[in-house]
C-alpha cells in the first residue's frame, strides 16, 4: 500500500486540467497518487477555442496535454467514464464502468453543460448545442445537407456558434430574447453597433424574439414559432442560451449546492465537505457562477494550493472583463460596463463611419475608472482594464483616454511604469507585471521569451501589445540597447534599408554603401541590398553592378549542391507540365546524367551539373519551352495546386488554372525569404494550402485566402485573412501583402514569423490590407504592378548574352570542368562520391 | 616558378572572383576594385572547389570571401579562416601586368 495522498480529479476539462498542471507545478506531485476521470473521449482541450476546430479540424491543434504529460508525472487519466456515485462515508467513487476508486481528497470539476430553453420541439433531430468536439462534428454532418441554420442566443458563445455556422456555408440567423447581443457584457449603444457590424457579415440578427415552439418548416426542416407570431424557418438549430452547472454529483452526495444550482465552495475551493473541492463552472461562490476561463484557472490554482497544504492562494472572486473577437469584431467590456454604480458617470464616443463605440464609466468624483465597453476597436482594453484593476486615478479630462488623438500624438494611454508590481498583465494565465519583470532580469529578451517562459499572453493574446511594453521598458531600465542593426556596415534594419532605397532611388549597392554604409559590404547585406534592389526596381540580376552582391545560388542562377556541382528546376506552373515538355526534361537529363527528382513543390529537380553545364541546359529546356523556376532565389517557388474541378468529382473551382495565374503573375518577386502558395479546389484541402505563405482555398461562392503558413522547422497554420472572396479581390490582397511583407519583413524572416512580430497581428494586416488604414495601398499596387510588367526570365536574358554566358565558365583560362567533381551510381542514377569512395577510386563517374 | 597570366583584368567582374587552373591547380582570383588575391580555390570545410564563387566582404577591416557552401570566412591576402584559428588555405602572389592578370605559385 502507498502512503501517498490519492488525488481523484472528476472531470477532465481545462479547469480540471489547470489543477494537476498546478500540483505538478508546485513540485510536490509525488506526494499524490493521481487520477483524473472525464466522460469525454479525449482529455483536456481548450473549448475557448472551440470555434477554431472548425478552421482546421483537428482536435490535437485545441490539446492542452502536453505529449507525456501524463506518463512523465504518474498520472492515471481515463477517459469515457463517467463518475455516478460519491460515497463520502468511505471516500470512494463509483463510476458508470462498475470501477471504484478511494480517494482522500475529490477535486470537482465537471463544468456545466448548455441550457435548452423546454419549449417544445427542441428534441427534434439537427438541433445541438454549442459545447464539444463531438457537438461540433454532429453540427458539421448535418451541415452537409442544410442551407439554412440559427442559433438561439445571442451571447458571446451563440455568435461564437453563429461563426462556426457562417463558416460552414450556411444563411445564418441570431435569435435573442433580450433587446441587444450580448446583453450582459454590452450596453445598448455598443450593442447597437455590435448588431449592425454581425449583420454587415451576412448574419441575420433577431433579437426580443420569445421562441413559442418549433413545429416542422415548409422550406427547411424546422420552423419556429415565435411569441410576437413572427416565424423562421432554419434546417440546423443550435441553443446557445447559457449554461447551468453540473452539479448532479454533488446533489446526489448531499453536498450544499445553490438554490440556482451549483456547488457551493469556500475561498479554498472547498464545499461543504472539507474533503471535496469543487472547481470551475460546477462551483458557486459569493452566490455566483463564473462562467469564464480565467476565473476558473483562479480558482483550481486555489484548490491546488490548499491540497498541497500551502495557504498562499486564495479565491476571492474574479474580474469578469473580457475582451474578445466575435466574427472578426472587437469586443471588450471591463467592471461595471452599465453603470450600476450609485452616482456612476458615462463618457461615450461614437463613430458611425469607421464603427467604433467606446464608453468609460467613471466614479462621481471622476477620479477613477468603474467599467468601460468597447466594440469595433479594443486596442485600449488593457489600458483601460488597468486603470480599472489598479484603480489608477484617471487624468484631468477621462474622456481622453477613448478619443481619438486627432493631432497624431500617441494618445494618453498609460505608461507601464504606472503600474504596480502586483498589477495583473495576463488574466488568463495570472501572471502579474513583476513576473514579467522578474523573467526579464533573469534573461528573457523578447515576447516570444517571455511567453516560452511565464505562458503570458499564450491563451486569449489579449495582453500582447501590453506584454511588449513591459518587456522594452524593463529593457529599457536595465540600460540593454536591442542593435538591430543590419550587420557592421550599415546601421539600420532591413526595412530602413528597403525605404532608402525606395525613397532615395537608389540603383545599385556601390551608392548605397556611400551614401549609407561603411566598408566593403559582406555576405549579409550584398544579398539583402541586391533583394531590395530587385523587389524596387525589378532589374536583371546578373547586371555588372548587380552581379557581386547575389547570394551563392542567385549568382549563378541555380542551386549550389555540396560538391559544388548545381540543381536545376525548370517552372511548371502550378504543377502542370505537357508530356512532351516531360519527356525534354527528360531528355536534358539523361543527356547530362543528372539526378532527377520531384520536389515537394510539384516540379521536377535535376542535380548534378557542373557551372559551365548550366547555360547549355538551360539553352535545352528554353528551346523546348522552358523558364527560370526561380529554385535559387528568394523568391515565389512554387504555387501547388490539387486537379479542382475540371477532373476532380469535389473540386468546386479549377484550382490548377488559378495556381498557374498566381504563379505567372509573381514569378520572379524578390523578397525577404522564399515564397511558396498553393490553390486548393475545395474544402478537402489536397494542396495543403494552410501550411504555405499564401493558401487559397476554393469554395462554393469564391475563395478563401489564407497567409502567412509554414511548413519547415516551424510548422504554422496560416491565418484565415478574407473569405468568399472573387478572383480580383484576392489578387488585389495577394498583390498588398507581398509588397507589404517586402517592405517590412526582417531579412530571412518568412512571413509565418513576420507575422508573429506584427503588432497587432491579423487584424492589423487587414487594416492596413482591406481598410487602407496606412493609406499606402495605391503604392503597394503600383509597386507590384511594375514587378510583373518588367518580369524576365533570368536564363532567357543569360544565353541570349555571350558575355554573361562566359561568366559560367568553370574556369577563366581553361574550357573544362573540374575534375575533382565525381559520382556514383546508386539506385540508377548518381550521386556526389564520399571522400572515402574518391580515395578508393573504384566505379567513379566523372561529368557527362 | 614565373608569373602566369590567367586572364584579363575585365574578365572579372569587380568584387567577385573566378577560378583558373594552373598546371592542374585549381586557384581561386579575387578583383576587389582593381587589385588582385589569390587563393586555394577547395573550401577546406566542404572539399569543394567553390571560394571563387563567394561574396567578397570586409569583416572589421579584413578583407575575406565567404564561402558559398558553409559562409566560413577566409582572408584575402593570408587565406585565414576567421571563424577556426587552426584553418588556413593556400595564399598565392597575384598582380596585374597592364590588363593581364598573373598569378605566381611558388614550389
Amino acid at each position: 500500500m502507498t502512503d501517498k495522498q490519492r488525488l481523484l480529479i472528476v472531470g477532465n476539462g481545462p479547469v480540471g486540467h489547470q489543477f494537476i498542471e498546478s500540483i505538478v507545478e508546485s513540485g510536490q506531485s509525488d506526494q499524490f497518487d493521481i487520477t483524473v476521470i472525464g466522460e469525454e473521449p479525449r482529455p483536456a482541450y481548450d473549448r475557448v477555442h472551440l470555434t477554431a476546430w472548425f478552421e482546421t479540424r483537428e482536435a490535437d491543434s485545441l490539446n492542452m496535454v502536453k505529449e507525456g504529460f501524463y506518463s512523465n508525472n504518474n498520472i492515471t487519466a481515463l477517459s469515457n467514464e463517467k463518475v455516478t456515485e460519491i460515497d463520502r462515508a468511505n471516500k470512494v467513487a463509483t463510476t458508470d464502468k462498475g470501477e471504484k476508486y478511494a480517494y482522500d481528497k475529490l477535486i470537482l470539476s465537471t463544468g456545466s453543460f448548455p441550457f435548452v430553453p423546454p419549449v417544445p420541439g427542441h428534441d427534434r433531430q439537427n438541433c445541438f448545442v454549442y459545447r464539444t468536439i463531438e457537438d461540433l462534428e454532429a453540427i458539421t454532418a448535418a451541415a452537409k445537407n442544410a442551407k439554412v441554420g440559427a442559433v438561439v442566443g445571442g451571447g458571446l458563445l451563440g455568435l461564437e456558434a453563429a461563426k462556426a455556422i457562417k463558416d460552414l456555408g450556411l444563411k445564418t440567423h441570431v435569435i435573442e430574447f433580450a433587446p441587444r447581443l450580448m446583453a450582459v457584457q454590452v450596453d445598448e449603444g455598443g450593442g447597437a453597433l455590435l448588431r449592425r457590424k454581425i449583420e454587415d457579415l451576412g448574419v441575420s440578427v433577431h433579437t426580443q424574439k420569445n421562441t413559442q415552439q418549433i413545429i416542422d418548416g415548409n422550406d427547411c426542416i424546422h420552423k419556429l414559432q415565435f411569441a410576437d407570431g413572427a416565424e423562421l424557418e432554419t434546417d440546423i438549430l443550435v441553443f446557445s442560451a447559457g449554461i447551468r452547472p453540473q452539479d448532479a454529483l454533488a446533489r446526489q452526495s448531499d453536498l450544499e449546492v445553490g438554490e440556482r444550482g451549483g456547488i457551493v465552495i469556500n475561498d479554498n475551493c472547498q464545499t461543504s465537505d472539507p474533503a471535496i473541492y469543487a472547481i470551475g463552472e460546477c462551483a458557486l461562490w459569493g452566490g455566483r457562477i463564473y462562467g469564464l476561463i480565467a476565473p476558473g484557472w483562479d480558482m483550481a490554482r486555489a484548490a491546488a494550493d490548499h491540497v498541497i497544504g500551502s495557504s498562499e492562494k486564495t479565491f476571492t472572486g474574479a474580474d469578469m472583463s473580457t475582451k474578445l473577437k466575435l466574427m472578426g469584431v472587437d469586443v471588450a467590456s471591463i467592471g461595471d460596463a452599465h453603470a450600476s454604480t450609485p452616482g456612476a458617470k458615462c463618457y461615450t464616443f461614437i463613430d458611425e463611419k469607421a464603427e467604433v463605440y467606446k464608453k468609460i464609466v467613471v466614479t462621481e468624483d471622476g477620479q477613477h475608472l468603474l467599467g468601460a465597453v468597447l466594440i469595433g476597436e479594443a486596442n485600449d482594453y488593457g489600458t483601460l482594464l488597468q486603470f480599472a484593476l489598479n484603480k489608477i486615478e484617471l487624468p484631468e479630462h477621462p474622456e481622453s483616454m477613448i478619443l481619438p488623438a486627432l493631432d497624431g500624438s500617441a494618445g494618453v494611454g498609460l505608461g507601464v511604469d504606472a503600474l504596480p508590481d502586483v498589477a495583473q498583465i495576463c488574466s488568463c494565465n495570472n501572471v502579474s507585471k513583476g513576473d514579467l519583470c522578474a523573467a526579464v532580469q533573469d534573461g528573457a529578451m523578447t515576447v516570444g521569451d517571455l511567453k516560452a517562459c511565464t505562458k503570458a499572453a499564450t491563451t486569449c493574446g489579449g495582453c500582447t501589445a501590453l506584454v511588449g511594453q513591459v518587456l522594452n521598458a524593463e529593457l529599457t531600465k536595465m540600460g540593454v540597447e536591442v542593435n538591430t542593426d543590419l550587420c557592421e556596415h550599415f546601421p539600420y534594419t532591413r526595412q530602413e534599408i528597403y525605404h532608402l532605397v525606395r525613397v532615395g532611388e537608389i540603383k545599385s549597392f556601390d551608392e548605397l554603401l556611400e551614401k549609407h554604409g561603411s566598408g566593403h559590404g559582406c555576405e549579409i547585406c550584398k544579398p539583402t541590398a541586391a533583394s531590395i534592389l530587385a523587389s524596387c526596381w525589378n532589374d536583371y540580376i546578373l547586371e555588372p553592378k548587380h552581379a557581386a552582391l547575389q547570394d551563392t545560388n542567385d549568382r549563378f542562377l541555380a542551386n549550389m549542391q555540396k560538391n559544388g556541382t548545381y540543381s536545376v528546376v525548370p517552372r511548371m506552373a502550378g504543377g502542370e507540365v505537357t508530356p512532351d515538355g516531360l519527356i525534354a526534361v527528360g531528355q536534358v537529363a539523361k543527356k547530362y546524367n543528372l539526378y532527377t527528382k520531384i520536389t515537394g513543390g510539384q516540379r521536377v529537380d535535376l542535380f548534378g551539373a557542373t557551372l559551365d553545364q548550366l547555360p547549355r541546359i538551360w539553352e535545352e529546356l528554353i528551346s523546348a519551352g522552358f523558364e527560370s523556376g526561380h529554385a535559387y532565389g528568394k523568391s515565389l517557388r512554387t504555387v501547388k495546386s490539387c486537379v479542382g474541378s475540371t477532373w476532380c468529382r469535389y473540386g468546386v473551382q479549377d484550382s490548377v488554372g488559378k495556381a498557374i495565374d498566381l504563379e505567372n503573375r509573381y514569378k520572379g518577386l524578390r523578397s525577404p525569404h522564399k515564397l511558396k502558395m498553393a490553390v486548393s479546389g475545395c474544402t478537402r484541402e489536397c494542396a495543403e494550402a494552410q501550411s504555405k505563405d499564401v493558401g487559397v482555398i476554393a469554395t462554393e461562392k469564391g475563395w478563401n485566402l489564407y497567409l502567412c503558413g509554414n511548413g519547415g522547422m516551424k510548422p504554422r497554420h496560416a491565418d484565415l485573412f478574407a473569405s468568399d472572396i472573387d478572383t480580383d479581390t484576392m489578387v488585389k490582397y495577394i498583390d498588398r501583402f507581398l509588397m507589404f511583407y517586402v517592405r517590412t519583413a526582417d531579412r530571412l524572416q518568412r512571413t509565418s514569423v513576420w507575422m508573429e512580430n506584427l503588432e497587432g497581428g491579423l487584424d492589423y494586416l487587414r487594416k492596413v490590407i482591406i481598410d487602407d488604414s496606412l493609406g499606402i495601398c495605391a503604392d503597394l499596387d503600383a509597386e507590384m504592378a511594375h514587378v510583373v510588367d518588367t518580369y524576365q526570365c533570368e536564363w532567357k536574358t543569360t544565353i541570349e548574352n555571350p558575355e554573361k554566358v562566359k561568366q559560367f565558365r568553370s574556369f577563366v583560362n581553361a574550357d573544362k570542368s573540374d575534375k575533382e567533381i565525381v559520382f556514383i551510381q546508386e539506385r540508377g542514377q548518381i550521386r556526389p562520391a564520399t571522400e572515402a569512395e574518391k580515395i578508393a577510386d573504384s566505379d567513379l563517374i566523372a561529368v557527362a | 616558378m614565373s608569373w602566369t597570366t590567367v586572364c584579363s583584368i575585365d574578365d572579372i567582374l569587380p568584387n567577385t572572383g573566378v577560378a583558373a587552373l594552373i598546371e592542374e591547380m585549381q586557384v581561386a582570383v579575387f578583383r576587389v576594385d582593381d587589385t588582385i588575391y589569390a587563393l586555394a580555390n577547395k573550401d577546406p570545410f566542404s572539399n569543394a572547389n567553390v571560394l571563387s564563387r563567394g561574396i567578397i566582404c570586409s569583416i572589421k577591416g579584413t578583407l575575406v570571401v565567404a564561402s558559398p557552401i558553409y559562409k566560413q570566412h577566409f582572408s584575402l591576402e593570408a587565406g585565414q579562416c576567421l571563424e577556426d584559428d587552426s584553418v588556413s588555405i593556400a595564399c598565392y602572389e597575384a598582380r596585374t601586368e597592364g590588363n593581364s592578370v598573373q598569378i605566381r605559385i611558388a614550389h
